[in-house]
């Protein structure tokens, strides 16, 4: 691996205050996290946890209550062209159409750019997506979830952000196109630089897309429990995957934590204990738990009183 | 079977029409002689006919001499259709398009800033509730013009509805939509004009409809109280010379060209609309 990554996330909290003057949520706090550049990490855990507070908070469109990301050096402050963002909702204009969608995002992206070099970029991502055929033309409303989850993914990956921030890009649609759109999303993604934080509620999906899955625990309070390597060989095909010898073996890790252990792993933690990176864990050699470099030690270690 | 429907509405509508002008016709008493007439009508002038309600037939005849000739002018009292209607659309979009000028960038403000709303909300629920003619006597009076204050009234009518809606529109404009705004690093003229202008246009359109509808109510009361050219003050004179005939001619056309400013409104209203 690098010797710096390229994104760090430092003691993050979020807290979000209580509408009652009770105690405010603390949807988590003191999370530290590394990814590296060209990394595809996948986040699972249980709905309401928190997965999508944090990705809004990578996305700069959330602000924490304290700690700081840091990307490519600087400091994520607001949004911006270099966090590309597919939301759970897809969030395309309606009232443009499928072509104007994409080109708003490039249009953004190179100011100074010819309407002809637009058109060009938008149809290359366009044709990526296998939009390109006349649908294009056509307004959201016009296309069915599918489609409109793909003009989505070519809006972000269009304009080529340094991290690609998906939040259940796939989760409404069938197996069939969840398929499609998967393996167009790892094609796009491995011929480029790009850095992919991706949340997802499928185990499946998860092995199949991520060089490594966080593994995050039920809320309040929630923490990456731990960050589960998947090195099964790319190009992974979906048919032959299921044959690896690791794969049900991190199958089964990640359905154990999501069934029982993130629920037993879940709450704050003592006083004065701080967390570093979560535990490297590799189910698949023999759930040999190896220790990652970390700024701070993985475990838990009570501060020096 | 849409276009079945259609045409068979048509044919309602026309066979309305028709039934409702032959038993207007029919009713129509015949002209008195005079020996007939009542003390009352002696007193009021004698046996002119035209003081009565008079029959459709009467109605289409004039219509057909004034909208041949709809632009003559023979001085003050006696210009054609045409021109009255022409004064009166002049100071209805004068006025009008004056408010949107106003109305639409404070619609904005409000919309876009809680802080905005709240301070002038007490202002616009005051205001609003006025009637437009209520401003007549201050503005003749501040503008000492009275084309000018006709045109003041319908500034001061028109706006509510627009400044309303636009801030209504603007404030519920998806959050979504402007987190794709802001990840796409657009400044702030820029995310009013490409993002929530756009999602926002149906509900300005609404208001814009509603405000030109309410300009032509109030256009013609104030012509009335204003007088000198415009469609309300044509009404006005016909009254005074007891020409019913062309009083109901000029209501027909007032209602024509309501409807036919409502139309493009409409269609502007069509071509922003988008559905989620
Ligand atoms: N704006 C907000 N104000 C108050 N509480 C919030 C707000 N946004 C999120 N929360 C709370 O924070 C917690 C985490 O929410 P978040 O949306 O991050 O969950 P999630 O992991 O993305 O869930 P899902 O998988 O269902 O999308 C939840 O308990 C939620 O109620
Ligand atoms: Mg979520």
């Amino acid at each position: 691996m690098d010797e710096k990554p390229f994104l760090e996330i430092d003691n993050l909290s979020r807290r979000f205050p209580s509408t009652e003057g009770g105690e405010p949520l603390t949807v988590f706090e003191n999370l530290n996290l590394d990814i590296f550049k060209g990394e595809f990490v996948c986040i699972l855990g249980h709905s309401g946890c928190g997965k999508s507070t944090v990705m809004n908070i990578l996305a700069g469109l959330d602000k924490s209550t304290s700690g700081a990301v840091t990307m490519d050096n600087y400091e994520v402050s607001g949004p911006s062209l270099d966090q590309g963002v597919v939301f759970q909702n897809y969030s395309l204009l309606p009232w443009l159409s499928a072509l104007k969608n994409v080109t708003f995002g490039v249009k953004a992206r190179h100011p100074d750019w010819s309407k002809k070099q637009v058109l060009e970029h938008s149809y290359k991502y366009l044709k990526l997506v296998g939009l390109d055929d006349g649908a294009e033309k056509r307004k959201p409303s016009q296309l069915s979830g599918g489609m409109r989850q793909r003009v989505s993914i070519a809006r972000a990956f269009a304009i080529q952000p340094k991290l690609l921030l998906l939040d259940e890009p796939f989760g409404a649609l069938d197996a069939l196109t969840r398929g499609t759109i998967q393996d167009e999303l790892i094609r796009i993604w491995s011929g480029s630089d790009q850095t992919v934080f991706m949340i997802t509620h499928d185990v499946d999906e998860a092995i199949l897309l991520a060089d490594r899955i966080l593994l995050m625990t039920n809320g309040p309070y929630a923490r990456i429990a731990e960050s589960v390597v998947v090195d099964i060989e790319r190009p992974r095909g979906r048919a032959e995957i299921v044959h690896d010898e690791g794969y049900y073996k991190i199958r089964n890790h990640l359905v154990t934590f999501l069934a029982r252990r993130s629920k037993e792993m879940a709450g704050r933690l003592e006083d004065g204990v701080v967390v570093g990176q979560p535990v490297s864990v590799n189910p698949a050699k023999e759930n040999l738990i190896k220790k990652e470099k970390t700024k701070t030690t993985p475990e838990l270690v009570p501060v020096a009183s | 079977m849409l276009k079945s429907l259609n045409l068979r509405a048509a044919l309602i509508s026309i066979t309305l029409l028709f039934a409702l002008g032959g038993i207007w016709e029919l009713a129509t008493p015949k002209v008195k002689s005079a020996t007939e007439m009542t003390e009352y009508e002696k007193l009021m002038g004698g046996a002119d006919q035209e003081a009565r309600v008079p029959p459709p037939s009467k109605i289409i005849k004039l219509a057909i001499t004034e909208l041949s000739d709809p632009f003559y002018d023979n001085g003050p009292n006696d210009k054609g259709i045409g021109i009255q209607i022409g004064y009166s659309l002049y100071r209805v979009l004068a006025g009008y398009f004056l408010a949107a000028l106003i109305a639409i960038p404070f619609g904005f403000l409000i919309g876009m800033s809680p802080l905005a709303y709240k301070a002038l909300d007490p202002f616009i629920q005051v205001l609003r509730p006025i009637s437009p003619l209520a401003w007549m006597p201050l503005a003749l009076f501040i503008i000492r013009d009275s084309q000018a204050s006709a045109i003041f009234v319908i500034f001061i009518c028109s706006i509510w509805p627009m400044l309303i809606n636009t801030a209504f529109g603007v404030a519920g404009v998806r959050k979504d939509w402007i987190n794709v705004a802001r990840t796409h690093e657009l400044g702030s003229l820029q995310t009013a004009y490409f993002v929530i202008l756009p999602a926002a246009a149906p509900t300005i359109l609404t208001g814009m409809r509603i405000s030109i509808g309410i300009a032509w109510l109030v256009i013609v009361a104030a012509e009335m109280l204003v007088g000198g050219t415009g469609i309300g003050y044509y009404v006005w004179n016909e009254w005074n010379n007891l020409d019913l005939t062309s009083v109901i001619f000029s209501i027909l056309v007032i209602g024509v060209v309501g409807m036919l400013l409502d139309a493009v409104f409409a269609k502007v209203q069509r071509a922003v609309q988008y559905q989620e």
